[in-house]
């Protein structure tokens, strides 16, 4: 294909692929069904995903469904089902809630048209097919030569929250029945 | 107007590649649910569905017509989007892995000029891909962990506590061995040295073992139980028993909504015969194939074609057998099994393979 053909079609993909992004924030934010919130999430990172094919970065677009959608967002959806989130209230008596908010809504406002000038003035680079940052080959050597202490730190960090996570929520156990037993006896002053 | 056919053959091609395909795969797993049937009622004594055509085959349309013309039920307070996404979101999971799939060699003898509007110019060869991913096997992994969400999110919004214990019970069991599953391929993908799929096929070709399954015989056994595990099947099917839970997270959903679960299924058991064959068996690489035809010639991609789908169906064969022969793991005897053995002997076969292949690169 021509390259104006080309980026003609490169340029419809990210915009039908980020207004599918922005379409799944909105709903993300806008429902008050937490189970309906976290599978527009989902839908966010596969839009994502598809955004990353169209820079050529397929490892991190493969990493970013197998990882962030199949793995965490399962266990995100796992925690709402089984804690059995009841939908939110909607808040009636905080008024002043609603002027903050728009405040806010303004000042993001701003920034997202600085951002839209910014982008109009920068230059436009167009990404080859063939850039070598985004294949495996070249993520795995970084990974194990020039990264390879953050590599590892992240690793730890990742058990450490593993093993925070485990210590933090298991049960204290029952006594055993013969300890029980016991201390009723002594306290009776009875032998066995 | 010859710039518009220059651009939109492309599109064209690929979707006439995505037709042929689909038809195929959905061909091969309506008689797989027939197949199912017989086979299981051999091993049982007894012969399946023979009535609605010489031996049953025009069985699977039959069974397509009742599904359609069932009641279609749905619960009272379920979440209704959800509950109608959640057959969605299995199958489509379940068929995107098509596109990566290699059916065979790209067939490079034919000369495609004699095509109009000057289409046939520089082209070489006609890949029997769909598309030709530089991460296929991560593509198809992460795939199927979406479709986890398919079987979470239909317990869930069955509004039923059977329902939900199955739903919550499948998703906990495909995790877990999603992870065992990762890690077998990691051997193959290290002696390949891609994760491309074809390019898995072709170091296969040029490796002295010819077959992938000889070196890692340890991560084949692993792949394959792990794949039981993974697509719900005997002997990892409590989810689905209806002695323990009805029907499990598919009890609340009837007609097409259940035909589309029920599809899902069968199409993750292709994909994992699939993934099976492509690592483990060659593909369609038949050992000394490429003496009897020349090679990217229409006759030997022809026949590594069927040797391929031959291979599935072995492999599809080998799930209708298991499931006729084993009793089913308890849940918590699955999860052990899952966590304390077959994920150490995964990682475990990593070890071994990283060092052989660190000591007879150097």
């Amino acid at each position: 294909m021509l390259t104006a053909e080309s980026s003609m079609v490169g340029n419809a993909l990210f915009f039908v692929f980020a207004g599918l992004a922005i379409a799944c924030a909105i709903s993300m934010v806008y429902h008050r069904n937490p189970l309906y919130s976290a599978v527009s999430l989902v839908g966010v990172f596969i839009a994502l995903s598809c955004i990353y094919v169209t820079l050529a970065a397929p490892f991190i677009a493969a990493v970013q469904i197998l990882i962030y959608a199949g793995a965490i967002m399962v266990l995100v959806v796992f925690v709402i089902m089984l804690l059995n989130l009841d939908e939110d209230k909607p808040l009636t008596r905080l008024r002043y809630l609603y002027a903050i908010g728009a405040g806010l809504g303004v000042i993001l406002l701003a920034q997202t048209f600085f951002i839209f000038y910014a982008v109009m003035r920068a230059p436009n680079i167009p990404v080859a097919e063939d850039q070598t940052a985004g294949r495996t080959i070249d993520i795995g050597r970084a990974m194990y030569s020039e990264y390879l202490l953050p590599v590892e730190i992240v690793g730890v960090l990742l058990m450490m929250a593993v093993i925070g996570g485990v210590i933090l929520s298991r049960k204290l156990t029952q006594p055993q029945l013969e300890l029980v037993v016991d201390n009723e006896m002594e306290r009776r002053g009875e032998d066995h | 107007m010859e710039g518009v056919i220059k651009t939109a053959f492309p599109f064209i091609v690929l979707s006439v590649g995505i037709l042929l395909a689909f038809q195929g795969v959905l061909m091969m797993v309506a008689y797989t649910v027939l197949a199912e049937r017989k086979v299981l009622g051999w091993i049982q004594g007894r012969i399946g569905p023979n009535r609605v055509g010489p031996w049953g085959v025009l069985q699977p349309f039959a069974d397509l017509l009742k599904f359609i013309f069932k009641e279609d039920l749905v619960p009272d307070k379920s979440t209704k989007f959800i509950y109608f996404l959640a057959p969605m979101v299995a199958l489509i999971a379940a068929l995107m892995p098509i596109v990566v799939y290699p059916f065979g060699p790209a067939i490079t003898s034919v000369d495609w000029t004699f095509l109009p509007f000057g289409l046939g110019e520089g082209i070489k060869e006609l890949p029997m891909t769909i598309a030709r991913i530089d991460v296929g096997v991560l593509f198809v992994l992460g795939i199927t962990s979406v479709g986890v969400y398919g079987i979470a999110l239909a317990g869930w919004s069955s509004n039923n506590k059977y329902s939900l214990m199955g739903g919550l019970r499948s998703s906990a069991q495909m995790i877990s061995y999603e992870l065992a599953m990762g890690a077998s391929v990691i051997g193959v993908v290290m002696l390949a040295g891609t994760l491309d799929l074809n390019g898995i096929i072709y170091a296969q070709q040029q490796s002295p073992f010819r077959w992938y399954i000889i070196p890692q015989f340890v991560g084949f056994i692993v792949f394959l139980i792990a794949a039981f595990a993974e697509t719900n099947r005997v002997p990892f099917d409590l989810p689905e028993a209806e002695t323990e839970l009805v029907a499990g997270f598919h009890t609340e959903y009837s007609a097409l909504k259940f035909a589309l679960f029920f599809m899902a299924e069968y199409v993750n058991m292709f994909t994992v015969s699939v993934m099976c064959t492509v690592l483990f068996l060659g593909g369609w690489y038949v050992p000394g194939l490429s003496h009897l035809f020349e090679v990217g010639s229409i006759p030997y991609a022809l026949v590594s074609h069927v040797a391929f789908i031959g291979k599935i169906c072995a492999f599809l064969f080998f799930y209708i057998w298991v499931r006729g022969t084993l009793p089913r793991f308890r849940f918590d005897q699955l999860m052990n099994f899952g966590w304390k053995f077959l994920l150490p002997v995964a990682i475990a076969n990593v070890i071994v393979t990283i060092v052989v292949v660190y000591f007879l690169n150097s």
